[in-house]
């Protein structure tokens, strides 16, 4: 039955999550920007709010709370709302804990999410990402060829978030039917293993407090207890649909920290002896991108609440990032034009707003629900 | 908890209304497209049957925790069909919105019961004159009280369904005049003028860009008699009054008219998808953006736009169906709605050359129907003042 309601539990933690994002989050951001840094203390509140730890099952040392995909989308909003940077950080975790959880085996859920159960934030991440202008991840480069019982991967990803600090690197490869695989498979590859090479930290122009990494495998060799899901591989629609929840929601928080900062800003700046929120110039942007947020929102939980259903929801994820990505960086430019001159300087946050919009449109892979 | 599955039974029930649209609408689509004014009475005797026959067997499903969401969904399933052939149906339509809305329950019954049954009847609502459209509260036509009657003075115009319920039906007018002009919004009070009532003239009924099967009329008022209980609701003038049914009618009607543009917009969809499918023209949804081609980029686009037109569009009749203030939402539904299908069905004849441009396929008539959307309960313009007010905590004054 149709409902725009969310449940009593995912309000908490919405205000929750909002709380922290507005209060402590937001005002670290501009630093995090300008430095490249997130400070620890902030990554470990956020570890504290159990958002990677409370959907690992109890044998492992989680909370075993279910993991809603909605939920989700409104942790990954309210965290991008506060800073995107801390956004990607602090859930990077989830790159690893939840393809692992939801299709790895036992054993290999009980190797990579023990160490995600403790009590200090754990870095660990996945590479997706190549790169290439075409880059598509239904048809990546990054190759994996059967080598007697192992396995070998040869190839270069990039944008891979906390790649240097993570134990195990989650890649995604194009593998060979003629293997006995499926088209997309991913190994949990230890970041130390021969033929890892990992490159200096990347220079975005946005996203700039996360460190992330070019990723070179040269005939990489693992071993078959690191194929993810064993024999059985993995769904690979599946995760991409949860990533894109998870970037359309940030894009969502994004475009909203965004909006609301013009907006306020053109209540209390005037011209003309008015506060320019008070011209239909001004103010019809303003509803426009306020439009724009909430059906980029109804999109991300529509696709959501199709894969909390078990449900296919490639198409309609697809749809949501590709809205959310496109209509976030609007907004975020519509906010930096409704402050002028003064959008363009680094004082106010839009113009790194607008930098991390831009994100949406051109990454995937460094979120997921 | 968030949803947006529709239960078997209401989808089921809407495929009755697909039926309806597909067989007793698109065949005559055309026909009264190119023959405006005529009158396409086999298709309202058909309807109004069968929608009294569905309501004496009791089908008529909604219930009311789902009543405005579930009029939406028709709404879309039969504008899917034909827009204009929609807008001339004999209901209440937007008069019998204002009477539920202003109406006292005594009133409600009194002036909506003849809906029940017998030959098919309209209702309209008149609020527009030549020299005030968005602006309502500048209307300029008078109700004066003499004796036991109300005398009404005015001219109003795109009256939707007004020449049906003025003159051709047992139906009625509801027309909004101002008791007290020095009042302002406060002195607009809307009054039941019962169909051919001496003093309401139809003066002439206006040549369209589309929706062509609805008559839109314009109505002369002089000195037309209407008893005192035909002014819905109170008579006393407070600031409060009067015009705030207004907005309560529009806030229950402008998910409405978002949902007609989401079948318009639905109906050029499909048909270039079909289009495109009989002629080996792919779409592919999980790849690449950077890979797609300029014609997959467009259809996602337009896919996307429509079903975020949808989404606002349902969630606005939810929150009125949950008894929530949706003022706001309402005007982003019809603000959203009312531009992107003008839009997609733009893009759809451009997608289709030749083909979308001709008056062999319906794809030019749902272009022409669907620019209405923008423009009528209120154009994309004042939809995006009310949510600009709204946003910003601004009163119509500080933001005009």
């Amino acid at each position: 039955m149709i409902s725009f309601e969310l449940s009593d539990e995912q309000k908490m933690v919405r205000d929750t999550v909002a709380g922290f994002a507005g209060n402590e989050v937001r005002p670290a951001a501009r630093a995090s920007d300008e430095t490249g840094v997130i400070p620890f203390e902030l990554l470990s509140k956020a570890w504290d709010l159990g958002l990677v730890r409370g959907c690992l099952p109890e044998n492992v040392g989680g909370y075993g709370d279910p993991r809603i995909a909605v939920t989700g989308a409104i942790v990954a909003e309210e965290l991008a709302y506060g800073d995107l940077s801390f956004a990607v950080h602090a859930l990077a975790p989830r790159l690893l804990a939840f393809p692992v959880l939801e299709m790895g085996t036992e054993e290999q859920q009980h190797r990579c999410l023990s160490p995600l159960a403790g009590d200090q934030f754990v870095a660990a991440t996945a590479a997706l990402m190549e790169p290439y202008f075409d880059f598509d991840p239904v048809e990546m480069r990054t190759t994996v060829l059967r080598s007697g019982g192992d396995y070998v991967i040869t190839g270069v990803k990039c944008c891979v978030p906390l790649a240097m600090e993570s134990e195990t690197l989650l890649t995604y490869v194009s593998a060979s039917t003629k293997d006995g695989l499926s088209p997309v498979e991913a190994f949990l590859v230890p970041r130390n293993a021969e033929g890892v090479r990992i490159s200096e930290r990347e220079k975005h122009m946005g996203l700039k407090a996360v460190a992330t990494y070019e990723v070179l495998f040269e005939h990489c060799r693992v071993t078959s207890e690191n194929r993810l899901g064993g024999e059985r591989g993995i769904n690979f629609a599946r995760l991409l649909s949860e990533s894109r929840v998870a970037m359309s929601a940030m894009a969502v928080g994004v475009a909203r920290a965004a909006f609301e900062y013009a907006r306020d800003y053109a209540k209390e700046r005037k011209a003309f002896g008015v506060p320019i929120a008070t011209k239909q110039a001004i103010a019809f942007m303003l509803a426009d991108m306020a439009i724009e947020i909430d059906a980029m929102r109804l999109l991300t939980w529509e696709a959501a609440s199709w894969l909390d259903k078990g449900l296919d929801a490639l198409k309609e994820s697809s749809q949501a990032r590709n809205y959310a990505a496109s209509a976030a960086l609007t907004v975020a430019d519509n906010a930096v034009q409704v402050l002028g001159g003064h959008g363009y300087i680094r004082e106010h946050p839009v113009e790194m707003w607008l930098r991390n919009a831009r994100l949406f449109g051109v990454i995937e892979g460094v979120a997921i629900v | 908890m968030i949803d947006f599955e529709l239960e078997p039974q209401i989808v089921k029930l809407l495929s009755v209304y697909h039926a309806t649209a597909e067989n007793l609408m698109r065949p005559i689509s055309r026909r009264y497209d190119e023959h405006e004014h005529e009158e396409p009475w086999e298709f309202w005797n058909a309807i109004w049957s069968a929608s009294r026959n569905r309501s004496a067997q009791g089908v008529e499903p909604p219930p009311a925790s789902a009543r405005n969401l579930f009029t939406c969904l028709t709404t879309e399933e039969l504008c899917w069909g034909d827009a204009g052939l929609f807008l001339s149906i004999p209901n209440p339509g937007l008069g019998g919105a204002a009477v539920a809305a202003a109406g006292t329950p005594e009133q409600r019954a009194r002036f909506l019961s003849r809906f029940r049954d017998g030959k098919p009847k309209w209702a309209a609502m008149a609020i527009t004159e030549p020299g005030c459209g968005s602006d309502s509260a500048a209307i300029s036509t008078t109700a004066r009280r003499e004796g036991d009657h109300w005398v009404i003075n005015g001219t109003k115009i795109f009256c939707t369904a007004g020449l049906m319920s003025a003159e051709k039906s047992e139906g009625f007018v509801v027309v909004w005049a101002s008791v007290d002009r020095n009042a302002g919004r406060a002195g607009i009070k809307p009054f039941v003028v019962e169909h051919n009532t001496p003093g309401m003239t139809v003066v002439r009924v206006e040549n369209k860009l589309g929706i062509r099967a609805s008559d839109t009329a314009m109505l002369s008022f002089e000195d037309c008699r209407v008893p005192l209980d035909h002014l819905l609701g109170s008579p006393e003038v407070t600031p409060e009054g009067g015009f705030k049914d207004v907005m309560a009618t529009f806030d229950a009607t402008r998910p409405i008219v978002a949902a007609m543009a989401i079948g318009v917009g639905r109906a050029a969809l499909d048909f270039v998808r079909e289009f495109f499918q009989r002629n080996n023209v792919p779409v592919r949804y999980g790849i690449s953006t950077r890979r797609q081609t300029a014609i997959e980029r467009d259809f996602i686009e337009m896919e996307t736009q429509l079903k975020a037109a949808r989404l606002l569009t349902w969630r606005a009749a939810w929150m009125l169906d949950a008894g929530l203030r949706n003022s706001l939402e309402a005007s982003m539904a019809k603000a959203k709605a009312g531009r992107v299908v003008t839009l997609i069905t733009q893009k759809a004849v451009e997608l289709l050359g030749p083909l979308g441009y001709s008056r062999k396929e319906l794809v030019e008539k749902w272009m022409r129907d669907a620019k209405i959307n923008d423009i009528f309960e209120g154009t994309q313009q004042i939809n995006l003042l009310i949510i600009a007010r709204r946003i910003l905590g601004y009163s119509s004054k500080e933001l005009n």
